[in-house]
């Protein structure tokens, strides 16, 4: 039984794990409220959209699983369904938030309510079941270690996370619809003067960033902690929006940030396992102190914040 | 900016659907609100001895509010599952309400119980809503009747219409202690815990005791999430214990579906807690501890209708009960429980039912080394001492103080 046991070394690998296993979520709505927030729009009801998009993902995983299709396929449909439910959240927000005289942080709140209103009353119907899950790729097996084996399982829809912030930052800098959304965010006068359509270049954004958003809840309710309960977010979405705010609208600065939050999820649980008792109040609050101090650290009086679009949150 | 598009509204148009959504707001109280679980056989005549006194009686209201959803596999489920059994009497009525947080909402849904439902008796199960939630409703409706699951009722100090009513689960845990350490491998059992209050702590203990009575090396370890639902907590705690080496695992959260899942899908074994959980872990659920409220309520219930109140001190405002009393129950065994464990555990549970069996006796020391239950002294389960318990027994790794 030695090899069951790993100590202290349980408190490093349980951080990585839980990188790796929770900081998803924490990614894609982050990315998405990235891209929305870079054509100048504030989405703050993407906490909705993500409980939205777990029910969804979990009730179509659920219902086309017993309904005749194949356990691979089933939750691969409800991936895109929390997406496509995502996308008519970001519908609504995006229409409601560019009516004249309409403050998109008031709209995003009424999202946040009524995105959630709505998932758990279609959802009420799905706590029990159990739907199947996501596969991992399971790049643990040359070791013998359990432990091991477990934390280096990795869900493709992670890997797909990881490799949008990068796509999205290039997007951004050398293309040309990235450079209408950075106009459209900027300089809104600017952008019309050019001939873009302001209204739809926000609207796409806000659109496509509610469809990553969803796909964030599909994530947390198809692989990790893998069931739709309603306290499944448990306010992650919100902590994802004010994330981008520390990652300074930089996609892959989201990357980093939602790997950081995700691990820090994982170290109140993990230090008490190897028998650091007291204080785990403190240590789950941890995420949020780091953000304090790393928003004290890099602040400075003789700027506003660096990357902030130029547009965001004012009245169209 | 003024992007004229096919969806605009104008401001006449703004203000008459405000107020017409208003309008429809304002009287939907006279068609939706709480609605009354009256079952059909309501009208049939009350059972005789009744009939005698008052000709027929009048439906007892009860009211029940849960701080989650009614089918979260755990303690909400096991409370709405014992107000549909409380409904089939033909003489109660019941209203229900769920997701209503620990704050002022919950005196906002038990005033509305009151006020518009007519709840005559109330039970709002969550442990946070009693201080100070319940016990300002109770002085403001000195005559309606608040149960609550699991507060610790003090005479003189508490309105005389408050009663506190709970189930001594820890006997249930006790035996699945002692199923947990036929079953594991590795001698090492875990315990996803939410908060320190007395009632989770004693449940660590009775497992963690239950557990050792067969083996005396087994070590319990807990875990604090720090809040009764936490999903990616719950499922980050039990990884790492499994990490660790247990193999068991058992919880104390309000939904324990997920640490259930987490164990099934990292292949070791679980035992659930609030609810029958088998089906969510076929192959590891060795066994669980389970609430039986429909019993409970119906009591209650009965001696409401025979005219006894908190009031008058017909009802005891400290009811508890344990296995003997169908407080609690065990979930049917699973596959991989073997027979040593299943006669050990039925031995046990026999003692619990004839009542010779004591959880708490001397010499117990806690996790510190402190004597903590002098030897030759007992704490039987109703003692109020177990209810003030704030101490880990010898055997659990943690630390009940945050």
């Amino acid at each position: 039984m030695a090899t069951e046991s790993i100590g202290w070394w349980g408190v490093p690998l349980a951080i990585a794990a839980g990188t790796i296993r929770g900081s998803a979520p924490f990614l894609f709505v982050s990315l998405g409220e990235c891209l929305t927030e870079k054509s100048g729009k504030i989405n703050l009801g993407l906490e909705g959209t993500l409980l939205m998009g777990a029910m969804s993902a979990y009730a179509i995983s659920y219902l086309s699983s017993s309904n005749g299709i194949p356990t691979w396929l089933a939750p691969w449909l409800g991936v895109f369904t929390a997406g496509v439910a995502g996308m008519l959240l970001g519908t609504i927000h995006g229409w409601l938030s560019q009516q004249p005289k309409v403050n998109d942080v008031a709209v995003g709140i009424a999202m946040i309510i009524f995105g959630s209103g709505i998932a758990f009353f279609f959802g009420k119907a799905f706590i029990q079941p159990v739907a199947p899950q996501l596969p991992a790729f399971e790049l643990g097996n040359w070791s013998d270690i359990p432990s091991i084996k477990a934390a280096l399982k990795i869900s493709p829809l992670f890997l797909i996370g990881v490799a949008i912030a990068p796509i999205m930052q290039w997007f951004f800098k050398s293309t040309r619809w990235g450079l209408y959304i950075r106009a459209v965010g900027d300089s809104p006068e600017a952008a019309k003067a050019m001939g873009i359509s302001v209204y739809k270049v926000r609207m796409f954004s806000i659109i496509a960033g509610s469809f990553l958003a969803g796909i964030g809840g599909a994530y947390l309710s198809l692989y990790y902690p893998g069931s739709w309960s309603e306290r499944i977010s448990s306010g992650q979405g919100l902590m994802a929006v004010a994330l981008v705010i520390f990652a300074r609208w930089n996609p892959v600065q989201c990357l980093y940030a939602a790997l950081l939050f995700g691990g820090a999820q994982a170290i109140g649980p993990a230090l008490q396992s190897v028998g650091v008792n007291s204080y785990y109040y403190l240590f789950n609050a941890s995420p949020y102190i780091f953000t304090l101090a790393i928003m004290i650290i890099t602040c400075s009086p003789k700027r506003t914040l660096s990357g902030s679009p130029g547009a965001l949150g004012t009245e169209n | 900016m003024s992007t004229r598009h096919p969806l605009h509204l104008n401001r006449r148009q703004i203000i008459r659907g405000i107020l017409a959504t208003t309008a429809f707001g304002v009287s939907s109280r006279l068609w939706t609100g709480c609605t009354p679980n009256t079952p059909p056989s309501a009208t049939t005549p009350a059972t005789p001895t009744n009939s005698a006194s008052t000709g027929a009686v009048k439906p007892i209201t009860m009211g029940f509010i849960y701080v989650g959803p009614k089918d979260d596999y755990g303690y909400n489920q096991a409370h709405a599952l014992g107000k549909e059994g409380v409904s089939k009497l033909p003489w109660v009525k019941t209203v229900e309400q769920a997701n209503v947080p620990e704050t002022t909402e919950v005196q906002e849904a038990m005033r509305n119980m009151i006020e518009q439902d007519g709840a005559t008796v109330l039970f709002p199960t969550s442990f946070g809503y009693f201080d100070p939630h319940i016990l300002k409703l109770a002085q403001e409706y000195p005559e309606v009747q608040f149960f609550h699951c699991g507060g610790l009722y003090v005479d003189g100090k508490h309105p005389k219409n408050v009663g506190s009513y709970y189930g001594y689960i820890d006997e249930a845990q006790y035996i699945a202690g002692i199923v947990a350490a036929h079953t594991t491998k590795t001698g090492k059992l875990g315990f996803v815990a939410a908060k320190p209050i007395p009632q989770l702590i004693r449940n660590i203990n009775s497992f963690t005791l239950g557990a050792r009575s067969v083996n005396p090396k087994i070590t319990t370890q807990v875990i604090f999430t720090g809040d009764w639902s936490l999903p990616v907590k719950e499922a980050e705690a039990a990884n790492s214990m499994i990490d660790q080496g247990v193999d068991v695992l058992t919880c104390h959260v309000d939904s324990p579906k997920v640490v259930m899942e987490t164990a099934e899908k990292r292949g070791v074994f679980c035992s659930g807690y609030h609810a029958n959980q088998a089906i969510l872990a076929p192959k590891g659920y060795i066994t669980g501890a389970e609430w039986d409220w429909t019993n409970v309520y119906s009591r209650y219930a009965e001696m409401i209708r025979d005219g006894k109140t908190l009031m008058n001190g017909g009802i005891s405002h400290l009811v508890r009960g344990g296995l003997k009393d169908g407080f609690c129950k065990l979930s049917n065994y699973g596959s991989v429980v073997g027979e040593a464990a299943k006669k050990d555990a039925d031995a046990a549970k026999a003692k619990f039912i004839d009542g010779s069996m004591v959880i708490y006796k001397g010499e117990l020391k806690d996790n510190t080394g402190k004597t903590v239950v002098a030897s030759a002294k007992e704490y039987k389960q109703e003692d109020p001492e177990l209810e003030k318990m704030n101490w880990l027994v010898e055997g659990v790794l943690g630390s009940a103080t945050s």
